[in-house]
């Protein structure tokens, strides 16, 4: 039995986070040497999923909500990330 | 008691003023504009302290008075056919999201072909939104049900949305004498609306209207059907609230019966047509009238109780199911008695389709002739040609 509130209500904040949409990708990106943390990447991302760590000066994918859009490899300038089917 | 004569539209208008609406957001349709005409007027004069919020269809309305009621405040909206036809997408995410608000539904015909007269299709149409829906006999009862239709919406038990409906032109362009309620007793009948569940606070943030997922949802419009088939207990409570501090009752706040005791037929009916069948039981004696005042939730067990001993039954009602033959309170009705061991005849009629007239004597020949039907028969009363 699931919990049922009035109107479906969810008075906890952030809950989305808890369902890794990341698990509906087709494609996944990689991002390789060829970074320069730029950091064009980021603000294309519509789920806000890639950052570059400002210690290795490196963007990073946070695969549990990457749902595999492409849009990252299409606008990053440097052509530093590549992509592929993903095996599940 | 003080009787004010007024039209049916300014008598509900009245009542939603002394409800204290926070929010008012309605686009004016024929039959229904006067109660928007009455309450922009009233806002505009000061004795009406709402937030009047004007749009630009009703499909903005009922938003901005879902929207309104999500964010904790009491909302209040009008329409009627056409109106209500283009409020169907919002219709069910306000009784999904469990918002109370209330909407007095100025029943009229749908197109085609354009016709601003009475019948109940629009509202009957709209059975399966999850709205609660209560209809009205007299002006007395637009007013009374109007000012019940708040209490009962923001029950604890309920939270649902509330049509209240009453006959376009028939009673809402009606001068009728009208007990207006005093602004001292409705306060005390229903006091401010303070929701525990939906409001907008942002030291306390909520998701309202989230996805679902299938089981989840399931569940969810598991648990709307579960709470509007309580919502009787809650429609008869309140009813019975309202006879202590008013002295009126309107049968049991869910039908009434009218003069049933002792007849095999039974006449029922939905909305002011209730008036002309009780005339016509009154000149023949031979036949009661049993009205639904609440359609949704659909009230069996009462039905079946009340139609105990009666072995004719004839429905008249103002929409029609097309495809089906006939109309929707016909299916339930006899859906309703299938199991029932000595089920009587039923008999339907669609009647005063558009507004034509259903008449004393349209009501007298109908029983006369219901001797000689099969159970099931479907006929239509089309009025003067």
């Amino acid at each position: 039995m699931i919990m049922v509130t009035t109107g479906g209500i969810i008075k906890k904040v952030g809950t989305t986070t808890n369902i890794k949409t990341g698990a509906w990708r087709t494609f996944i990106p990689t991002v390789t040497d060829k970074c320069t943390g730029c950091k064009v990447c980021e603000p294309f991302c519509p789920d806000g999923c890639i950052k570059v760590n400002p210690k290795t000066k490196k963007a990073e994918i946070d695969y549990d909500f990457c749902k595999g859009c492409l849009i990252c490899e299409n606008e990053c300038p440097f052509k530093a990330i590549t992509s592929k089917m993903e095996n599940k | 008691m003080v009787l004010t004569v007024l039209e049916g539209s300014r008598a509900v208008a009245e009542a939603v003023r002394a409800c204290r609406p926070d929010v008012v957001a309605a686009y004016p349709i024929t039959p229904q504009t006067h109660i928007v005409q009455e309450l922009a007027n009233m806002n505009a004069d000061g004795t009406l302290k709402s937030k009047h919020i004007e749009v630009e269809s009703e499909f903005s309305a009922i938003s901005a008075a879902t929207g309104a009621s999500a964010a904790g405040s009491r909302a209040y909206t009008a329409s009627c056919s056409q109106g209500v036809a283009l409020m169907h997408e919002v219709l069910f995410a306000t009784a999904g999201m469990r918002l109370p608000v209330v909407m007095n539904i100025v029943n009229r015909a749908l197109s085609a072909p354009i016709n601003i007269w009475n019948d109940q299709q629009d509202s009957i149409s709209q059975r399966d939104a999850g709205w609660i829906q209560l209809y009205a006999e007299t002006n007395q009862e637009a007013v009374d049900l109007t000012i019940q239709a708040f209490k009962i919406a923001e029950d604890k038990k309920v939270l649902l949305p509330i049509m209240v409906c009453l006959d376009g032109f028939f009673l809402s362009h009606t001068i009728e004498p009208v007990d207006m309620p005093n602004q001292k007793a409705v306060d005390k009948f229903l006091p401010k609306y303070q929701p525990e569940h939906a409001y907008l606070d942002p030291k306390r943030p909520m998701t309202q209207g989230p996805f679902a997922f299938p089981r989840p949802y399931a569940e969810l419009r598991k648990d709307l059907s579960d709470t509007i088939d309580a919502s009787k207990d809650i429609i008869t409570k309140v009813s019975k609230d309202f006879k202590k501090q008013f002295g009126r009752q309107l049968g049991d706040g869910l039908t009434e019966s009218y003069s049933l005791k002792g007849k095999k037929t039974a006449i029922i009916t939905i909305g002011s047509l209730g008036g002309t069948v009780k005339e016509a039981s009154d000149r023949e004696g031979n036949f009661g009238l049993l009205r639904i005042i609440s359609f949704r939730p659909f009230p069996k067990k009462e039905i079946i109780k009340a139609l105990k001993g009666i072995e004719t039954v004839i429905i008249l009602e103002k929409d029609i199911s097309l495809g089906s033959s006939n109309g929707a309170i016909f299916d339930e009705v006899r859906s309703a008695l299938y199991a029932e061991k000595d089920r009587p005849k039923i008999v339907g009629y669609i009647a005063g389709i558009g507004g034509t007239e259903v008449t004393v004597n349209n009501i007298i020949e109908v029983v006369k002739n219901s001797k000689n039907q099969q159970d099931g028969e479907i006929g239509w009363l089309m009025g003067e040609e």
